[in-house]
């Protein structure tokens, strides 16, 4: 086994300056001869996964899976995890500049802060229910403020309720919402979004229908704003960089990738900092570099990136995500399993869940 | 020796030392920075159709004058001591034309919006008999409509907020009328110059032709010509049967000696001699030798139109007033001295003689100097002098009807009469420009299609169309001549906007500072002419009375010889000749030295045509024209101080001409200038200086984004498709009520600007959106231009546009009393409002912002049956009514966006209903870029689905409204696109693949990019901080592997286009035409 920098060369996807290479894994049974490559939980559990989180967005490594299997990840992150949004919208009055419809576009594109476990998905013609739907109303209505400063041009100065914001939704409980949501009430997750700008004499009355779904419906069901994954750059130093061009070498990687040693000037990739790199391949444009270096990306280490847009706290996505990949594979079992066990003659069909 | 070195080395270290203002002699010279802001200034002072607006101007404030003047008097035949007389005539301000309304002021979009014309009343005031005395009066005699954002239009000089009072766009460029409530723009048309000498062969037949058409004021008009046939010189003009031999033609215009007329034509040029002779003897052999025999062989062949049957006059005086008064009319015969004339015909034949014997004398009737663009001024010109013609046609014999009476009860007052004349002028010019159709018979004019509704289809269509030129012949006929690009285009005529197929190259538009002239009285500038040693040759161009310029005619008789002498130079006014001059150079240059200092107008124009000897001196309207900067001694009159006064926006435009700094130049003039692209080409000889090169493209081309790396078709079909682009059209658009309006819900400022886009203001009404574009083939549902869309933008509102249509009925008065009348929805027997009117309110209308579907009424009208029978007598309210309701025909469902009840001027009640139909993008649906790379949507993919980048940007991106607020500028927004990357090598838009850079470049940056033409943000400057950041390795998002190309994941703007966008619904059957029709 040829290692490259610690690195099975095997792992590593090569990054040159007009092309990839070794872009497919190859670690699969049956295709080195003699070498298992089955499934290794203890293997997977081994190495180490790292996590950073901020309020709205969580960064983990997956390392040790296939592409496959992260993928699916990204997939069911933005497409099948279900939130709440406003899907109905009852006009009663709009005398703003911005139409009906297109004022009902951006109000549903408000992220709201409802739990999707609290409540049922909707069918499409099932009566609303407190179990199904969360109502909000919308009441605002722009006045001239009574003692406005003269020749002022801004509009705080002027008027009240200029803007209609996503604050102004107010929720109005049915049945026993009050008492499931008594600890976090239903709102958008972020006030202070301008859905139209109003003037004194237009007024909104809307009558809002949040109901629960997932984003291969619409975007605006979508718990993420971006869930993606990268791959682990990896640098490999073939030949000592001249100490007269560390500081141009450093230059052509981003800020902390490339460490330079203060006294002998000599180049070292930072271990833990190389995955900041963009793998710009900038280096690889300079010919005084040419044949010092080597670029390339560990395939089977994932840098998972994860910005929650909705009720879900960023660490809660993936195991969100996992439950509804094991859903998926129990009904892709049970259908296997009816498959081995059907007689040849019995109608093979199994009926697959919604996918 | 030592000495000289010592002095050498003296004026070396003079060169070097600093001696004025820490700068010496050998120092560069420091250059005009942003000098391009003398666009801006240009524009503010001229807008963007100033064209139009001047043309008009001139009309409603001086030509109109001048055509009152020319027919300023009424007589009648019955009463000789009868006269009316005008002596002014004013237009005034448009006002609303209602008797009963208190506030009269109006504004242009109340007029579009209740279907009236915005025009003025045209008052004159007149002097007329009464009795015995004489009575001076105003009247009004008609309304004139008048053009936006000219001098008599209410918008003029107006604020933002004051146009924002009256519902207007500051954006919009003015320059068309609003009639009947529609917006109506007289294109430019193309013409050959008129009083000019054209010069042309036919090489087939072996024919040299000189020809000239005359147009004098009042628009008449004449071609004549001077041809070779079977080698021998004729003249030939439609009032005569037959050609008539030019030594008879010059015979009768008084030169009568053979010796005279060989001087006046050959000169003493040998070979046009020979040339000639034939032509002087066939003169010989047809017996021709006196005036008198000329002017009686002429006048026996002369086509005799005469309505008035008077006493016949003999041949003589036929051919005597045919060529006073019919042949090169414009050329002035007074008192019948033709000697002018007569030297305009023998120049003519001069012409022909010097192109017969070196055949590269011939003129190019495609360049761009010996055309003239007629403007909706001079147009209006002429219809008013017709109309203002059968106006006192008509008061005449109005006049003359009451005068024949014999006893009246009182005393007759012509200015009743005149309040009787009806609205001849005001229907005059609504019909005319409400159709288009010029038909003046006085002036043997009929043409069609003048007039072209206003294209709102987006802003640029609208402004695109302002700038339009029209040709005015051959449109059929598969000549290239008049279609090629002409190098004397450069700066006036935009290279790349014209339409393809049938017009192409015969529709031009305007470059960026073109200006069209308007007249110059000729007058002054003669007399300058001769103030400056020009010596007269004839005085037959001068109305001014004798003795002004008597001092410079001492040898007004001027003979062939000194005219065609070597050193002599012909000085022409408009095509006619004034005078000579022994010092071309010298005159010219002290006469452009008294127009910089703006002792005449700016827009006079002087040359010198050195294959002609001739200098000339023009001043005639519809000459195309641009400023440029004035270069003395290898420097710049314009220095960056100069440009810091600009900025500081103490100085306008007008103060550089004034203070000649920049000067005009036409396309002639352009000939005598050496003028430097950029202020380092500046060698000694060059005399001006480009302001900045871009403007040489129009206001459409500078739309796009690096054009100068396109290939040239390319930028054509953007032109097109430009004005095609679905966006914001106008500050005013939702308080409009136009047929048709395409908008769209999210327009967006392009990342990589031109100056043209913020000079015309497409930043602030945008069309179109930025898109983040992955280069890449995907799916193979993308082949043949067809790309592919992400579903999550479209869901977040990309590409979402609004479809308005307007909808008009009239609640009508009948003229047997019975009326229309609107009604509440009917009930059925069960008490229920069926279905198609549960939108109609009580009023009988749709409730605003109610949904329409198919089959609805929105408008529930009823007529009486018997609305045509005009024997009823009844009570109007008794009659039966039948419904006539106005139903939603559309397959797909609207709603209403706006219910306008409002009078027409007839007193009818008009109502608009403005249905809205939202739209998201669809397969089929047609996207284009800004390089002419036009393709439709092929296939709409989920967002994961779609590829990615490291930072999880796909082509489809990652934001909610949220996003807006809470992310930086480094946010992609989410709109995108792939696009397959075959539409690059066939194609060479190497603009378009740094637009995808610049475009990145700036996203990333934060930053708006520059575009412009031969400019604009540099590849290496953009792009060189972010590094390879530029290219993005893809992830596939459907398959696990990481993609193994590379590949551009940039932004670019992609411009929405539904224009050809079916409305979805319903299935026609192509190929029913095919089935047997029995």
């Amino acid at each position: 086994m040829t290692t490259r920098n610690g690195i099975d060369a095997r792992r590593l996807v090569g990054v040159h300056a007009e092309r990839i290479t070794d872009v497919s894994s190859t670690d699969y049974p049956g295709h080195y001869p003699g070498e298992d490559h089955s499934w290794d939980l203890q293997k997977f559990q081994k190495v180490r996964r790292e996590e950073r989180l901020s309020q709205r967005s969580i960064e983990f490594d997956l390392v040790g899976v296939d592409a496959s299997i992260a993928n699916a990840f990204r997939r069911i992150l933005i497409a099948e995890v279900p939130t709440m949004a406003i899907e109905h919208v009852y006009v009663w009055n709009n005398t703003t500049v911005i139409q009906d419809e297109v004022l009902a576009h951006r109000i549903g594109l408000v992220p709201l802060n409802i739990d999707p476990a609290l409540l049922e998905m909707r069918a499409p013609n099932e009566t609303p229910t407190d179990r199904n739907t969360v109502v909000f109303r919308l009441n605002v209505e722009c006045t001239q403020k009574p003692n406005a400063i003269k020749g002022s041009k801004n509009p705080d100065d002027l008027y009240i309720n200029h803007e209609l914001l996503s604050s102004h939704l107010e929720w109005e409980p049915a049945g026993e919402q009050a008492e499931v949501f008594r600890t976090c009430p239903p709102a958008p997750t972020n006030p202070n979004i301008v859905l139209a700008k109003l003037r004194p004499g237009q007024a909104v009355e809307m009558e809002l229908h949040a109901i629960k779904s997932v984003g291969r419906d619409h975007a605006k069901f979508s718990p993420v704003a971006t869930a993606s994954y990268r791959l682990l750059p990896h640098i490999i130093i073939k030949q000592p960089i001249p100490p007269h061009l560390a500081e141009k070498f450093q230059k052509c990687f981003a800020p902390g990738v490339i460490n330079i040693d203060p006294r002998t000037k000599a180049v070292s990739v930072d271990k833990y900092n190389v995955r900041k790199d963009t793998v710009s391949r900038e280096v690889l444009r300079h010919p005084e570099f040419v044949d010092k270096v080597e670029l390339s990306r560990v395939r089977d280490h994932f840098l998972f990136n994860i910005e929650s847009e909705s009720a879900y706290a960023p660490e809660r996505l993936l195991p969100e995500a996992i439950q509804i990949m094991r859903e998926k594979i129990a009904i892709l079992r049970k259908a296997a399993e009816a498959l081995l066990n059907a007689d040849g003659a019995a109608d093979g069909d199994v009926q697959m869940a919604d996918a | 020796m030592a000495i000289p070195m010592e002095e050498d080395q003296n004026e070396w270290d003079q060169i070097n030392a600093r001696n004025w203002k820490g700068i010496g002699l050998t120092d560069p010279i420091k250059s005009v920075e942003d000098k391009w802001l003398l666009l801006p200034a240009f524009l503010k002072v001229k807008g963007l159709v100033k064209q139009h607006i001047d043309s008009f101007n001139y009309f409603v404030e001086q030509d109109i004058k001048n055509i009152v003047k020319a027919n300023n008097k009424v007589t009648s035949d019955v009463d000789p001591r009868f006269w009316l007389k005008y002596t002014d005539i004013n237009v005034g301000f448009p006002d609303r034309n209602e008797m009963s309304s208190i506030d009269k002021k109006v504004t242009p979009n109340e007029c579009r919006l209740r279907d009236i014309t915005y025009a003025a009343p045209i008052m004159v005031t007149i002097q007329y008999t009464r009795g015995r005395s004489i009575v001076q009066r105003n009247v009004n005699i008609g309304r004139l409509p008048i053009m936006l954002r000219s001098s008599k239009c209410v918008l003029t000089g107006r604020s933002e907020a004051e146009l924002a009072r009256m519902i207007e766009c500051p954006l919009d460029p003015g320059g068309y009328f609003v009639v009947k409530g529609t917006e109506k723009v007289i294109l430019v048309q193309e013409q050959l110059s008129k009083n000019r000498i054209i010069v042309e062969t036919d090489t087939v037949k072996g024919i040299v032709q000189a020809s000239c058409t005359s147009s004098t004021h009042g628009g008449l008009k004449s071609k004549t010509y001077v041809a070779t046939k079977k080698g021998k010189i004729y003249l030939r003009h439609n009032c005569v049967h037959e050609d008539i031999p030019i030594a008879i033609a010059l015979k009768a215009l008084g030169i009568q000696s053979d010796k005279e007329i060989l001087l006046l034509t050959a000169g003493n040029t040998e070979a046009y001699k020979s040339a000639f002779s034939a032509s002087l003897e066939e003169a010989a052999k047809l017996g021709v030798f006196t005036r008198h025999q000329a002017l009686e062989y002429i006048g026996s062949r002369v086509k005799i139109n005469r309505r008035v049957m008077g006493p016949r006059r003999p041949a003589w005086e036929e051919a005597l007033e045919a060529l006073a008064t019919i042949v090169l009319a414009h050329v002035p015969v007074n008192a019948l001295d033709f000697r002018s004339k007569a030297i305009f015909v023998a120049t003519m034949t001069r012409r022909v003689l010097m192109a017969m014997e070196d055949e590269k004398m011939v003129d190019d009737r495609d360049y761009v100097g010996n055309k003239r663009l007629e403007l909706a001024g001079q147009l209006l010109a002429l219809l008013f002098e017709d109309l203002f013609k059968t106006y006192n046609t008509n008061l005449k014999s109005a006049i003359d009807k009451v005068l024949k009476k014999p006893s009246r009860t009182s005393e007759f007052d012509a200015f009743n009469t005149m309040q009787f004349q009806g609205d001849h002028l005001t229907s005059g010019f609504v019909r005319a420009i409400s159709t288009g159709n010029w038909s003046l018979k006085r002036f043997k004019m009929e043409r069609a299609g003048v007039t072209h509704v206003l294209s709102r289809l987006s802003f640029i269509s609208a402004l695109g169309m302002m700038t339009r030129i029209s040709s005015q012949f051959e449109k059929t006929r598969k000549v290239s001549g008049p279609r090629a690009l002409q190098p004397s285009q450069w700066g006036v005529l935009c290279p790349s906007d014209t339409p393809e197929g049938e017009a192409c190259g015969l529709v031009k538009n305007l470059a960026l500072m073109t200006h069209i002239t308007t007249d110059v009285d000729e007058e002054p500038i003669i007399r300058l002419a001769f103030m400056l040693g020009v010596e007269g040759t004839s005085i037959g161009n001068l109305t001014t009375p004798k003795r002004l310029i008597a001092p410079f005619l001492d040898i007004s008789l001027a003979t062939g010889t000194e005219i065609y002498g070597p050193h002599t130079f012909v000085v022409n006014v408009n095509g006619t000749i004034i005078g000579l001059t022994r010092y071309p150079t010298r005159f010219v240059a002290q006469f452009r030295k008294l127009r910089r200092a703006r002792r005449m107008s700016e827009f006079v124009s002087i040359y010198i045509n050195n294959h002609h000897h001739a200098v000339h001196i023009a001043s005639d309207g519809g000459r195309i024209c641009r400023p440029t900067i004035i270069v003395e001694d290898g420097r710049p009159k314009v220095t960056s101080e100069h440009i810091a006064l600009l900025k500081k926006g103490t100085v306008t435009f007008d103060d550089f001409l004034r203070r000649g700094l920049v000067e005009y130049l036409d396309v002639n003039e352009e000939n005598d200038t050496y003028i430097a692209l950029y202020e380092s080409d500046i060698v000694p000889a060059t005399t001006h200086l480009e302001i900045e090169p871009f403007t040489l493209l129009g206001a459409v081309a500078g739309l796009i984004p690096y054009p100068h790396h396109n290939q040239s078709p390319r930028n054509t079909y953007q032109c097109a498709m430009g004005k095609q682009a679905i966006g914001a059209i106008a500050y005013n658009q939702l308080n409009r009520i136009d047929t048709l309006l395409y908008l769209l819900v999210y327009p967006q400022q392009p990342m990589v600007k031109t100056k043209t886009i913020e000079l015309i203001g497409y930043d602030r009404l945008p069309a179109g959106q930025n898109a983040t574009v992955a280069v890449m083939s995907f799916s193979g549902y993308d082949i043949e231009d067809a790309l592919i869309l992400n579903k999550a933008s479209l869901d977040r509102g990309y590409g979402r546009c609004q479809v308005l249509r307007k909808n008009v009925t009239l609640i009508r008065k009948y003229p047997n009393g019975t009326f229309d009348r609107l009604a509440d929805a009917p009930l059925d027997e069960n008490g229920q409002v069926a279905k198609k009117y549960d939108i109609i309110q009580m009023d009988g209308l749709a409730g605003v912002g109610e949904r329409v579907d198919p089959g609805d009424i929105y408008i529930n009208k009823q007529s009486p049956t018997n609305a045509t029978d005009n024997t009823f007598t009844g009570q109007a309210a008794s009659v039966p009514y039948k419904n006539t309701p106005m139903t939603y025909k559309s397959p797909v469902a609207g709603n209403i966006d706006k219910v306008m009840i409002s009078d027409t001027e007839n007193d009818q009640t008009l109502i608009k209903v403005l249905i809205r139909q939202t739209r998201r993008p669809e397969l089929g649906d047609k996207f284009s870029s800004r390089h002419g790379q036009k393709g439709v949507c092929g296939l709409i993919v989920n967002q994961e689905d779609m590829p990615f980048n490291d930072r999880g940007i796909n082509p489809g991106g990652c934001f909610r409204i949220c996003t807006i607020k809470t992310r930086s500028a480094d946010v992609e927004s989410g709109t995108d696109t792939i696009m397959n990357p075959h539409g690059f090598p066939s194609r060479m838009t190497v603009g378009k693949m740094i637009e995808l850079l610049a475009g990145k470049a700036g996203v990333l940056s934060g930053n708006l990019q520059y575009g412009t033409a031969f400019g604009g943000s540099k590849v290496g400057g953009t792009s060189a901080p972010i590094g390879r950041r530029l290219t993005d390795v893809l992830g596939r998002g459907h398959e696990s592997d990481i993609d193994r190309e590379r590949l551009q994941l940039c932004r670019q703007r992609y411009v929405d286009e539904w224009y050809h966008r079916r409305a979805s619904g319903g299935l026609r059957l192509f190929w029913a035409d095919l089935l047997p029709s029995e």
